[in-house]
């Protein structure tokens, strides 16, 4: 029993590789699945915003729908703007050479994206553009250096820049009235967007929990039975 | 039910086992494995993980099956098909997770069932060939892991198996023919993942059943051990049953079945509430398809290869006019295989850890150690430290049976019991 | 069993009985639990062969364009349909009158059968338009797919109709089975609706 708890010990508290290495202080994400407002206007924010260059290929429009709680006629007229169906998958009609073209690389897909990182790193990335007039597109970000992706939220956000104390450039300063959200309204929006995204990663992952919690219950039953069992046929045994 | 009818449907079922058993010997099997096989009584907590193996191995090839069933093996399919399971199949993801998990599971119930054959002189005679079924199937198993890994086209599997191949590489002569080979291709590609794909589902799976069953005949023909590490068949009463053994069923059945649904609660959890296990039974870099081009920034092989992987890192230095390179390969593939030669480098009068000196015991601990250190190291990116504390863990390692001849002689042993002790 | 180190007096004694009831009580409830999660388990397992999201998703409804047919045409089977073939005809007006009489042959004239048609399909001619046939393109016999075959003596009608090659059922222009053939019901007619003159939506 103690060499199992050893394993566990040693092997469990070793964070998972960190995706990137950036020293930006991260702002902590903590997604919530059962907020659906948070997840419709992350969706819609999605749409709007991001659908354009990065599908989310591996999901389809229905089943995000039906998770959401958005009815059908309501998604198709505000949120599928292609000529798609409600049961497609939800792809980006951008070619993949013209983008790369564009932009120097594919635009990737966004599915699994807070798999692949952490949910953390894709709230703060959203809000950590900044303007740089170094790089081709006028912007830098702080959590992705050297990003090859535009500030599309510019509008919504404002424009933001860095300020550096002692050559250290750990802040970012937003110019107040640049943007059509106040910086709260912003932060609340990025919330939902990153928690859209937390969701299309993992869409069964509310129904895993709640299954897990009857499993879970039903095999303390089932092992009290097999633990009377068990002790009633041992008494036979000589100790 | 009057008894009359319990008497006559009791009949009914008798003369069905009659009709059967002169065709084929049903009961007569099920005595010799179940009833009437007589295992020690004093087995504890070490001796449910046989047990266990057996049942996540049902596990996988049930969950396996049925992945099967939507999982494409093409370069342009495969991860997508993944994905698709995870999504659009009704209860995919349960399937998918039940697998993942179980694999993982299942090193961890194998690593264990090992250790208490360690702990107790399970291989020693007469189970010298017991053990060495044993190895095989640890042998192939990891096989079975490793092909398997590849098979969900993530950035991870792809490069983690282009690291495992690569191995092959490190021997001389016909190293990067035999890597071409394997891969049946210039680098890893969708003919790599087709033949790994056959490996995993059909040639592997079934190699390891036939093992399993050869290992359990073999189990019941000499006995199992037990944590005196005395042989109860020494010790008989009047009718030739052992005075310390007691029928496997119903006494070990009922213990298994009750272990079995601990084991299942702990598993359940973590299919249910952890499956990615904080990157150690899913990987991140997996959630991303292969790409040739784009290498993760720290490649490991899943947790259960580590130690040996740690091992591989650990030769640093050219020996012999052979390359670093080559001498990694041996250490890793020598860790692997020098177990099965347990069976002869235990000198010990003495079989359980029990009636060992205290050498034998301080070697098994520091093997056990040095196993978890190097299993850790090998998640680790390579570092100077960790290489040297990765050196002197092999070291241990090897030294553990490179020694034991020695230890095992000179060491005091305490006298075995007459009777097992419960 | 009174075998090894089972310490088991043998002789029926009240605490045996006693012990035998608990145990006979005991696996009884065991594997009422198991057999509880035996079921359980199984239920992912089957769930997992149904139809999924992209089965369903292709299963979703239809627009069929038909303004090239002319009448005693039909359109060529278009897999649509939950995969599955679609006929649509076009009749004529002396399909259609033959249609309303009945020739006496058919096996279910009246189509009794509801698994069959919507409610608004049942009349003779089996549609929401006299003219326009939709069927699904699939013998109700062992699943080929029939031919369609336009006039000639089909069943003494001089009427087209529809002729199964791998076991020779027939069905008349309006997907009814003929008597004395091996395929038991008419071919099922899809939900579909018009959305204009020239097209309708199947699903």
């Amino acid at each position: 029993m103690k060499k199992v708890l050893l394993t566990l010990l040693v092997t469990l508290p070793v964070a998972a590789w960190s995706a990137s290495a950036s020293n930006w202080p991260m702002e902590e994400f903590e997604g919530d699945l059962q907020n659906l407002p948070s997840l419709q206007n992350g969706f819609k924010l999605y749409a709007n915003y991001c659908l354009g260059c990065h599908g989310l290929q591996f999901q389809r429009y229905e089943r995000t729908a039906d998770d959401l709680g958005i009815p059908h006629d309501l998604a198709m007229k505000n949120l599928v703007f292609t000529d798609q169906k409600i049961g497609d998958l939800m792809t980006t009609s951008m070619p993949k050479e013209a983008s790369k073209a564009w932009f120097g690389a594919a635009p990737p897909d966004l599915t699994m994206v807070t798999r692949v990182r952490e949910p953390d790193w894709v709230y703060n990335y959203l809000k950590t553009f900044y303007v740089d007039e170094n790089r081709p597109l006028g912007v830098n970000n702080k959590v992705f250096a050297n990003v090859g992706m535009p500030n599309v939220l510019l509008d919504l956000q404002g424009v933001q820049r860095e300020v550096c104390t002692d050559g250290v450039c750990d802040q970012l300063v937003l110019e107040a009235g640049t943007g059509a959200m106040t910086a709260a309204e912003f932060d609340s929006a990025i919330y939902d967007l990153t928690n859209f995204l937390y969701y299309v990663s993992e869409p069964a992952r509310l129904e895993r929990q709640r299954t897990g919690v009857f499993v879970l219950l039903f095999l303390i039953i089932l092992g009290s039975f097999t633990y009377l069992l068990n002790r009633e046929y041992w008494k036979d045994i000589e100790h | 039910m009057d008894k009359s009818e319990t008497q006559s449907t009791d009949s009914g079922l008798a003369s069905a086992m009659e009709w059967i058993d002169k065709r084929f010997p049903a009961s007569e099997t099920f005595e010799y494995h179940m009833s009437r096989y007589y295992a020690p009584k004093n087995f504890n907590f070490w001796y449910y993980f046989g047990f266990l193996a057996m049942f996540v191995l049902v596990n996988q090839l049930v969950t396996g099956v049925w992945l099967t069933m939507n999982y494409v093996p093409s370069g342009d399919g495969a991860f997508a098909s993944v994905e698709y399971i995870m999504r659009d199949v009704e209860y995919g993801w349960l399937m998918r997770y039940l697998h993942s998990t179980g694999a993982s599971f299942f090193f961890v119930v194998v690593y264990l069932h090992m250790y208490r054959a360690l702990r107790y002189g399970s291989y020693r005679g007469p189970r010298e060939l017991l053990w060495l079924i044993g190895m095989a199937i640890f042998i192939a198993l990891m096989a079975e892991g490793f092909f398997g890994y590849l098979l969900p086209w993530g950035n991870m599997s792809y490069w983690g198996a282009q690291v495992i191949v690569s191995l092959f590489g490190a021997i001389p002569y016909i190293g990067p023919d035999l890597m071409e080979w394997i891969r049946g291709d210039f680098l890893m590609s969708e003919t790599t993942l087709n033949r790994f794909f056959a490996l995993h589902v059909v040639a592997l799976p079934l190699v390891l059943c036939i093992l399993i069953f050869v290992h359990i005949v073999a189990l019941h023909h000499v006995g199992s051990n037990n944590p005196d590490g005395i042989e109860i068949k020494k010790d008989k009463d009047e009718n030739g049953v052992p005075r310390d053994g007691i029928p496997f069923h119903p006494y070990y059945t009922v213990h298994d079945i009750h272990a079995m649904v601990v084991f299942l609660f702990i598993f359940c959890a973590v299919v249910f509430f952890a499956p990615e296990m904080g990157g150690y039974f899913l990987e991140k870099p997996n959630f991303e398809m292969a790409d040739p081009l784009k290498t993760p920034d720290h490649i490991a092989p899943v947790w259960y290869y580590t130690p040996f992987y740690a091992m591989l890192r650990a030769a640093t230095f050219p020996l012999f006019g052979l390359s670093a390179k080559f001498w990694g390969f041996v250490v890793m593939i020598g860790a692997i295989v020098i177990p099965a030669a347990l069976p002869w480098l235990d000198r010990s009068p003495v079989k359980s850890m029990r009636y060992k000196g205290s050498i034998s015991r301080m070697m098994l601990t520091l093997f056990v150690i040095s196993f978890l250190i190097l299993g850790y190291l090998g998640t680790q990116a390579p570092s100077k430290a960790g290489t040297i504390a990765a050196q002197v863990c092999t070291a241990i390692y090897f030294a553990y049976f490179i020694l034991m001849p020695w230890y095992t002689r000179v060491e005091t042993t305490q006298p075995e019991p007459e009777r097992v002790t419960v | 069993m009174s075998e090894g180190a089972v310490n088991n007096t043998s002789g029926e004694t009240d605490q045996e009985n006693s012990t035998n009831s608990r145990r006979y009580f005991l696996i009884q409830a065991t594997s009422a639990v198991a057999a509880v999660g035996a079921a359980g388990a199984a239920w992912p397992f089957i769930k997992y062969m149904t139809p999924s999201a992209k089965a369903r998703a292709a299963g979703a409804p239809v627009k069929i364009d038909f303004s090239k047919l002319s009448p005693g045409e039909m359109l060529s089977p278009i897999v649509a349909w939950r995969g599955k073939p679609i006929f649509v005809v076009y009749r004529d007006q002396p399909s259609i009158d033959s249609l309303e009489t009945d020739s006496g042959g058919l096996a279910d004239p009246d189509s009794t059968n509801p698994e069959q048609q919507p409610d608004f399909a049942v009349n003779p001619w089996r549609s929401e338009r006299p003219e326009i046939g939709v069927y699904v393109g699939i013998c109700t016999h062992l699943g080929c797919s029939p031919k369609y075959v336009e006039t000639d003596n089909f069943e003494n009608t001089g009427q087209g109709g529809f002729f199964c090659p791998c076991h020779g059922s027939k069905f008349d222009l309006a997907g009814r089975v003929v008597a004395g053939v091996p395929a038991p019901y008419n071919l099922e007619v899809p939900p579909y609706r018009f959305e204009s003159d020239t097209v309708i939506v199947i699903g």
